[in-house]
């Protein structure tokens, strides 16, 4: 008995079949729609999508620029791994090799430099868009905290990075960023020695931290941006709004293909040709050699971490390296899970009131941030004033107690004289402590010379 | 045999259902017993894991006891750095010897002497320390760490890197007399 073959008549043709299986170009919606159920990378998104939340001034795209910097990263990361041996003696003659030796050396490694610097900002400005577009409400909460866990992943990736170079900078952060470890109580000192392989950096840290860098750390993102990617998808997108505009009643759908692909697409062509462009000229730094007897004055976290080291210049190291940082981040992750009394997702900055409180706390941490950094620099002393109390009080417990304290006269007189909601005065305190944090990176690393001195720029270069 | 195996299930059910105690039943145990396998088997995946990654000492590197030579190598009120050892072997007035860990309390830059101020200057974040490690100048929350010395019979000055000792103040029994 004969049978009607169905497949196309040519051999390659029926190879290609086999592979690709839709008739392309799709000719209507039905056609699209399977496509990107049935493709294994288009499958992340919902075959449609919410025509508003594609508004490219609601998410800025910042989300998928994250994603486009991680896949930069593994690219670069893995073509690094073939030009960089993780020891003492061959990592820094490594890094001149990619200068001198190996073609596109130096561009690769900027690639990878820039886009994981750009990563911490961008994820952070990703974090900072969710919540004033209020997207962290219900369901999405837990996706919140997976973001929180993402950014503390991507900033554990740099540092890790950050010693690969075997230069003095790279070195003397590393030395400094673990040391703030051993200022935990009870199991710091433990951990310290365990990520460090020993009593202070070493081969042995070189060996541990190129493992987290290219094996732990990038597991654990692939593993949770998945979880993360999957639960936007499953919690479905929050829809922008105008201000005083009622949430729509029905919200009109489009096909993924072309609506969001072609956006998708488009931008991360652009976001690719400036971070090129951006390496090609500008090249990532590389100091002299490493150098454990001699440490470099001033010697300064990666940048990321110098709002914290600015906070250890004035409080006692526990507050400033465990308990302050811990307060923070366990606020953050609260937040969503707090009870909302705004109606306010998918509005920028919640409401009228909200922007106005929102703009009093930035005004207020632009002002306030160095006037207390100057104060505790050139006035309090309050170790001085106080010497008969150990340090973890007069540095540490007072000025929490007095920090606590102005945070929450600002609360009583920004609530009264707005008749602010709770959700309004969380976001302009939010507002007040992320733009006290960014003030304190920028005077750590713009205004912090030798001897972590306070002057001017141009005298800190 | 197998209905006797029926009535006995059929009774324990009736008597959790019934009672609802803590009472243990064969079901509870076995779930315990689970349970407690799983968490010993966690541990011993946590212990294997720790020890794997464990730093291990290594002899006549940083860590080690280190000879310094001498006492009679040393004059009185001087600062001696032993780069390999980390340390400052610094002979007092009174001709007591300390071994000071150049390691900065506050957050682990390499502590330079400076002769010419006569106390230690850290260059990373301006703290300063006395000739015996006491704290001059903040941000340091204590004195710079010391290593145990001993004099052998000989008349040499033998530093464990081992352990540093970390102090709230200086002690006159710190320093160390031929």
């Amino acid at each position: 008995m004969t049978v009607q073959d169905p497949r196309p008549e040519s051999l390659p043709n029926r190879v290609i079949d086999s592979i690709q299986r839709d008739d392309l170009p799709l000719q209507d919606d039905r056609s699209r729609m399977k496509f990107v159920m049935n493709n294994l990378v288009l499958h992340i998104h919902p075959a449609k999508v919410s025509k508003p939340a594609l508004k490219f001034t609601y998410t800025w795209g910042l989300g998928g620029l994250a994603i486009l910097l991680v896949m930069l990263l593994v690219m670069t990361g893995v073509m690094l791994m073939f030009a960089y041996t993780p020891t003492p003696a061959s990592a820094y003659n490594d890094m001149l090799r990619l200068k001198t030796d190996v073609y596109f050396g130096s561009l690769i490694r900027n690639l990878h430099h820039w886009s994981g610097n750009l990563l911490v900002v961008v994820a952070f400005l990703h974090m900072l868009r969710v919540f004033y577009t209020g997207g962290f409400r219900p369901p999405r909460e837990f996706n919140w905290v997976l973001g929180i866990v993402l950014l503390l992943l991507v900033v554990a990736a740099n540092f890790t990075g950050y010693l690969l170079p075997w230069d003095q900078l790279a070195y003397w952060a590393v030395t400094v960023g673990t040391s703030l470890l051993d200022y935990i109580p009870v199991i710091g000192p433990a951990i310290s020695r365990l990520i460090l392989g020993g009593p202070e950096v070493s081969g042995a840290t070189l060996t541990n931290f190129y493992g987290l860098h290219v094996a732990i750390i990038p597991l654990m993102l692939f593993f949770i941006i998945s979880f993360h990617i999957w639960r936007v998808r499953k919690d479905t997108l929050s829809n922008p709004r105008n201000l005083d505009e009622e949430p729509a009643s029905r919200i009109e759908k489009v096909t993924t293909i072309p609506h969001l692909v072609s956006i998708e697409f488009v931008f991360a062509l652009v976001m690719l040709a400036l971070i090129i462009t951006w390496a090609s000229w500008v090249n990532a730094p590389l100091e002299e050699a490493a150098n454990p007897d001699h440490s470099p004055n001033p010697a300064k976290a990666a940048w990321y971490f110098m709002g914290l080291q600015e906070l250890l210049l004035h409080f006692h190291p526990v507050f400033g390296a465990i308990i302050l940082p811990s307060l923070a981040l366990l606020s953050m992750s609260i937040l969503p899970y707090l009870r909302f009394d705004t109606d306010s997702e998918g509005v920028w900055f919640r409401s009228h009131k909200g922007r106005r409180t929102a703009l009093v706390g930035a005004i207020t941490g632009i002002i306030g941030a160095p006037i207390l950094v100057l104060m505790d620099e050139y006035v309090i002393d309050l170790p001085g004033l106080l010497p008969s109390l150990p340090t973890f009080i007069s540095n540490g417990w007072i000025p929490l107690a007095i920090l606590l304290l102005l945070i929450y006269l600002y609360y009583e007189v920004v609530r009264r004289m707005f008749k602010a909601s709770a959700c309004e005065m969380r976001q302009s305190i939010f507002t007040l402590l992320v733009v006290s944090f960014v003030m304190l990176t920028v005077i750590g690393v713009a205004f912090r010379g030798e001897g972590m001195a306070l002057m001017w720029p141009w005298e800190v270069m | 045999m197998a209905d006797e195996k029926t009535t006995q299930a059929k009774t324990t059910k009736e008597t959790t259902d019934n009672t609802e105690t803590t009472e243990t039943t064969r079901r509870n145990f076995l779930k315990y017993a689970w349970v407690a396998l799983g968490a010993v088997a966690l541990g011993e995946g946590a212990l294997v894991t720790y020890q794997f990654f464990a730093p291990k000492a290594s002899e006549g590197e940083f860590g080690g006891v280190f000879n310094a030579g001498l006492v009679d190598d040393y004059p009185p009120g001087s600062v001696t750095p032993f780069n390999a050892g980390r340390f400052y072997l610094v002979r007092q007035e009174d001709g007591g010897f300390l071994a000071l860990y150049r390691k900065c309390t506050h957050l682990g830059c390499a502590v330079p002497w400076d002769q010419a101020e006569g106390k230690f200057i850290c260059p990373c974040h301006a703290s300063a320390f006395e000739a015996d490690g006491e704290v001059l100048n903040p941000p340091a929350p204590r004195p710079l760490d010391r290593f145990p010395i001993t004099i052998n019979e000989n008349g040499e000055i033998l530093v464990d890197t081992g352990s540093a000792i970390q102090r709230d103040h200086p002690h006159a029994d710190d320093a160390i007399y031929a």
